[in-house]
């Protein structure tokens, strides 16, 4: 490079001290909203400048990235945050999550479970999970201090009220360890068992909203419900079209405009990991053969 | 005036549980810059009992309820409750969380405007429960089953419980409002002019309704108006304020029909024959 240089990661090393003591601070206090200076990043608010500065600021050279978008590796949004860091960082990349140690994602935890020495960093649009609730930072700030949660069961409620079940699908609101509730970023409530008791550890980064909170690994996360209304993860009522697996998180396809569609695994790493040993779906059940549309 | 107004009168003292009074006033007063809005006002309350602060705007009426409500610190005297465990204690040296919770579980307190009060966007169902699920109610069905309860006690149609309070009537949205305060059975209600911005013939039916629950639970409460009707009807005892300063206190009934200040009698001249 001989135009100018970007320091190791883009970000400036004073810049990722400070981020780092924020991540320190989110650890220390599972589910807490910590406040830092958010930096303007090369890219608009929305397309993850807060999880761009968290993995800008753990990032190592010896690091494996991979990024997700919708748990897609192959998105517009991941694939321009994986060049991102391997032109400033020039570290390696990967799209295998067994392979990876930084995950970066938007709205998706992979289907793989994740280990100990893997850190999965999230994209948050908006941190605060009672924020439709009462638009005032200064009293959702108190009532996180105080622990007064009633208000969010009120959502709950509402949805019950509403559609006979809670229709909150995403960005389902959870306590971690039994003491901040959290809002999981726009991830499917799908997701949200996954996140309790992870091998990993979780961060989350907002960057318009200027926090940083974290899930620090093997801390209880409990997804809020009623006792006569629980929790229930939701999912398609199908199995993948391309790789048969029954136990992940499928995308409805529309393939015409005849109303037809196709369900398929949302994680393409791992729709790909069980096409390579030989599990067949629906839809490609012979290999090269379009004896459907033919 | 209206005939239930002059007809009525408060209902019967309940028997106090204590001896001790339920809420202790002492020498409270509140300036700011060098205006006094409220000077050296000392009073007790017990249980079952139901006190009006009446007075023009501007004499300290709502400032006085802002302090004896904790929301605001007193510049100078101090507020004491007796809690449910019968401990009296004094409002400043709780702790906020404490003084939060007491806020919304063993006390009430009814806004002007039932858009302060209520959630104008959320169910009136879910309006009626947040106390209860504030208090760690988990079991929607029973959540409900007591909301439905309340509605109907402040007569409103349980087939209205899934509409927001925007689609409500003004006096249906304070009776909501009511509703949303008593259903944790508090034991003190603060009224800041509860029946202000109603007609008259929906004044007259909160009010009757107010009366009937203030006996029904017994609940001690402290009713801030200008309207003596609403003083009359509701109140066991009467504050009269100006400038900051209670001039005169006593009977609902003696001050009203037999008022010793001058400025008493203006205000009881002042009410427009029917």
């Amino acid at each position: 490079m001989n135009a100018p240089t970007y320091n190791f990661a883009y970000l400036d090393e004073q810049t990722k001290r400070m981020i780092r003591r924020a991540i320190l601070k989110a650890i220390a206090i599972p589910g807490y909203q910590v406040p830092f200076a958010s930096r303007e990043m090369p890219m608009p608010y929305g397309w993850g400048t807060g999880g761009v500065q968290v993995t800008a600021a753990i990032l190592g050279p010896v690091d494996k990235l991979k990024v997700i978008d919708q748990g897609s590796d192959d998105t517009t949004n991941a694939i321009s945050i994986r060049k991102f860091f391997e032109k400033t960082a020039g570290v390696a990349v990967t799209t295998n999550t067994n392979d990876a140690t930084v995950i970066q994602t938007r709205h998706r935890i992979p289907e793989a479970t994740l280990q100990a020495h893997q850190v999965l960093v999230y994209q948050v649009p908006i941190p605060e999970p009672l924020r439709f609730l009462e638009p005032r930072e200064t009293e959702t700030r108190r009532m996180h201090a105080l622990g007064e949660y009633g208000l969010i069961h009120v959502k709950l409620y509402e949805d019950i009220a509403r559609f006979g079940h809670i229709a909150t699908a995403y960005a389902y609101p959870v306590k971690v360890n039994a003491r901040y509730v959290m809002d999981p970023s726009p991830t499917p409530k799908f997701d949200n068992p996954k996140m309790n008791n992870s091998a990993a550890l979780q961060l989350f980064g907002a960057g318009r909203e200027k926090r940083i909170y974290a899930i620090p690994p093997y801390t209880s996360v409990v997804s809020l419900d009623f006792e006569d209304h629980p929790f229930e993860p939701y999912k398609h009522k199908a199995c993948c079209a391309l790789c048969n697996a029954e136990d992940s998180y499928l995308d409805e396809i529309v393939t015409d405009n005849k109303g037809s569609r196709m369900f398929v695994c949302s994680d393409t790493d791992y729709c790909e990991t069980r096409q390579s040993q030989g599990h067949r779906g629906s839809e490609n059940a012979a290999p090269y053969a379009e004896s459907a549309n033919a | 005036m209206l005939d239930v107004t002059v007809s009525s009168t408060a209902p019967t003292v309940r028997a106090p549980a204590n001896d001790e009074p339920l809420l202790v006033a002492e020498n409270l007063g509140k300036s700011y810059g060098r205006l006094a809005a409220c000077r050296d006002v000392s009073f007790e309350l017990y249980s079952g009992e139901v006190l009006a602060i009446v007075g023009e705007s501007g004499s300290g009426k709502s400032t006085l309820l802002q302090m004896l409500s904790g929301q605001l610190t007193p510049g100078t005297g101090s507020v004491s409750y007796r809690m449910r465990d019968g401990v009296t204690r004094n409002l400043a040296e709780m702790g906020e969380a404490e003084r939060r919770f007491l806020f919304r579980t063993d006390w009430g307190f009814v806004h002007q405007d039932p858009a302060m009060g209520l959630r104008m966007a959320v169910s009136a169902g879910a309006n009626v429960g947040e106390r209860l699920m504030a208090v760690g109610q988990n079991h929607y069905g029973k959540i409900r089953d007591t909301a439905t309860s309340w509605l109907e006690r402040v007569e409103i149609s349980a087939d209205r419980i899934d509409d927001a309070p925007r689609t409500y009537s003004g006096g249906m949205r304070q009776r909501l409002q009511i509703a949303r305060n008593l259903v944790t059975e508090p034991r003190l209600v603060f009224m800041d002019e509860p029946t202000g911005g109603l007609d008259v013939s929906v004044q007259a039916r909160l009010l009757d309704m107010m009366r009937t629950l203030v006996s029904e639970l017994g609940l001690s409460a402290i009713v801030v108006t200008h309207d003596l009707a609403v003083a009359r009807l509701l109140s066991h005892r009467v504050m009269v304020m100006q400038g900051g300063r209670v001039i005169e206190t006593g009977l609902t009934d003696q001050v009203l029909d037999d008022p010793r200040e001058p400025y008493t009698q203006l205000l009881v001249s002042s009410i427009l024959p029917a």
